[in-house]
């Protein structure tokens, strides 16, 4: 039987962006649902009622939610070819112990930089730049962050370079000044064809954050 | 070369008897360290720099943190299976785990220990997700089915944890009447012999949090 994937997700979620990479990366042929989350679908809401939320990959009919749960799925299931996780039970640790540290961190702390204003604002970019300056640490020299190979971490964080514009406009800093490395980083992995044609233009996400503002009344 | 394991915790906490019950299953010997959480160890900084927390596990050196130990056991040491070897059981056992540690235990703490004014919200929204969990166990045994598996350890709090809270303060969140089977479930849980091993004694463990209580409501 021909396996049946589908993905319901939302073009700018740097989580949605993650399991869209993994599953090129996998060569994963799927049909992409743009959910509208102000309209929820009947399907996204059937497959997740605990949390109708994106992204939601269904799998012969079988839902799986959690972008990192997700990519952990994917890559036990097509594990014929580009491993993201480490084969060693101690580096698998050490990788998850990082993409929870991005999810735990980063993208809260995104959001107040764009989100808020005067010192609730000041206060999310001392904790951005702390938070950002860790990663760059956990980094160091190496050109992943899983050592000489794109995984798991690198899988995990990349998908937050199409919102950096957002992030430098409103925060008012450069992230190439305060953060080489990564941003060495991120160019490196743009050159992987899996990222590059996934990622969104970062115009683009800014143009969206800017309507967001509106509808929310943040601005 | 001889194998080490060591487990930084603290008797009270549910966290680090989740690992000591995953250690157990397998039957894995380990040295335990009892931290103490206003003085905290250099070998715990050490070992957990960004987060500086229990539980740590040590392996050889080397050291494991947060929610990723009971998956590093269950991977290292063969024999009794804590999770499913399905990729697709796997993602659910792992999507409940995670369910517990976002959305249930936060509330629950916050129920009995957060500021006064946060309490009611917080029993409000632990019911809610406390139902979505009921509804999960089905007329299962255990999450793992006829065996305790990962989301079962991870809801050690809610068997044992919650009940030594209402003891302690008066406040009920996990009634029968609300929750059958998650009481049905509960009783089982804490009756396994394996996990008996791994609960702090329950006496000590509510005059602990009635001390606790007590010091919540006197900072009125």
């Amino acid at each position: 039987m021909a396996d049946e994937v589908v993905l319901l997700d939302f073009w700018p979620s740097m989580f949605g962006m993650r399991v869209r990479i993994a599953l090129a990366e996998k060569g994963i042929k799927y049909q992409y649902k743009e959910e509208d989350l102000r309209h929820k679908s009947e399907l996204l809401l059937k497959m997740n009622p605990v949390h109708k939320q994106i992204p939601l990959l269904i799998h012969n009919g079988k839902p799986v939610c959690e972008s990192l749960i997700i990519v952990q799925y994917i890559d036990e299931v097509w594990n014929h070819k580009s491993p993201l996780l480490p084969s060693d039970p101690y580096q698998r640790a050490h990788a998850r112990f990082w993409a929870d540290f991005v999810d735990r961190k980063v993208y809260g702390v995104g959001r107040k930089l764009w989100a808020t204003k005067g010192e609730e604002q000041e206060a999310a970019k001392k904790e951005f730049l702390e938070i950002y300056k860790t990663l760059e640490s956990e980094l160091g020299e190496k050109p992943y962050f899983g050592g000489e190979t794109f995984g798991f971490v690198d899988l995990s964080f990349v998908t937050f370079y199409s919102w950096f514009y957002v992030y430098e406009n409103f925060g008012k800093f450069s992230m190439e000044a305060e953060f080489p490395q990564i941003v060495a980083w991120v160019k490196r992995c743009m050159q992987k064809e899996s990222i590059a044609n996934t990622l969104p233009d970062q115009k683009k996400i800014y143009e969206f954050v800017l309507k967001l503002k509106k509808i929310f009344g943040l601005e | 070369m001889a194998e080490e394991v060591l487990l930084f915790g603290v008797w009270a906490s549910p966290y680090s008897r989740r690992v000591e019950l995953a250690l157990k299953l397998k039957g894995v010997d380990y040295k335990y360290i009892e931290e103490d959480l206003t003085n905290k160890s250099p070998l715990l900084l050490k070992y957990n720099p960004i987060h500086k927390k229990i539980p740590v596990l040590v392996h050889n050196g080397k050291p494991i943190v947060e929610s990723q130990v009971i998956q590093y056991i269950d991977e290292i040491w063969q024999g009794y299976p804590i999770l499913p070897k399905d990729p697709y059981e796997r993602a659910i056992a792992r999507f409940w785990a995670k369910f517990i540690d976002d959305k249930c235990l936060p509330g629950a703490f916050k129920a009995y220990l957060g500021e006064e004014k946060e309490r009611e919200k917080a029993v409000e929204e632990t019911w809610e997700a406390l139902k979505i969990l009921e509804e999960e166990l089905k007329e299962k045994r255990f999450f793992g089915g006829e065996s305790i598996g990962m989301v079962d350890i991870v809801a050690n709090a809610i068997a044992f944890w919650l009940g030594v809270f209402e003891e302690a303060s008066g406040v009920k969140l996990l009634t029968r009447e609300k929750f059958p089977k998650l009481t049905n479930w509960s009783h089982e849980f804490v009756s396994s012999i394996v996990v008996k091993e791994c609960l702090p004694p329950r006496e000590k463990l509510i005059a602990y949090f009635r001390n606790r209580f007590g010091g919540a409501n006197a900072s009125k």
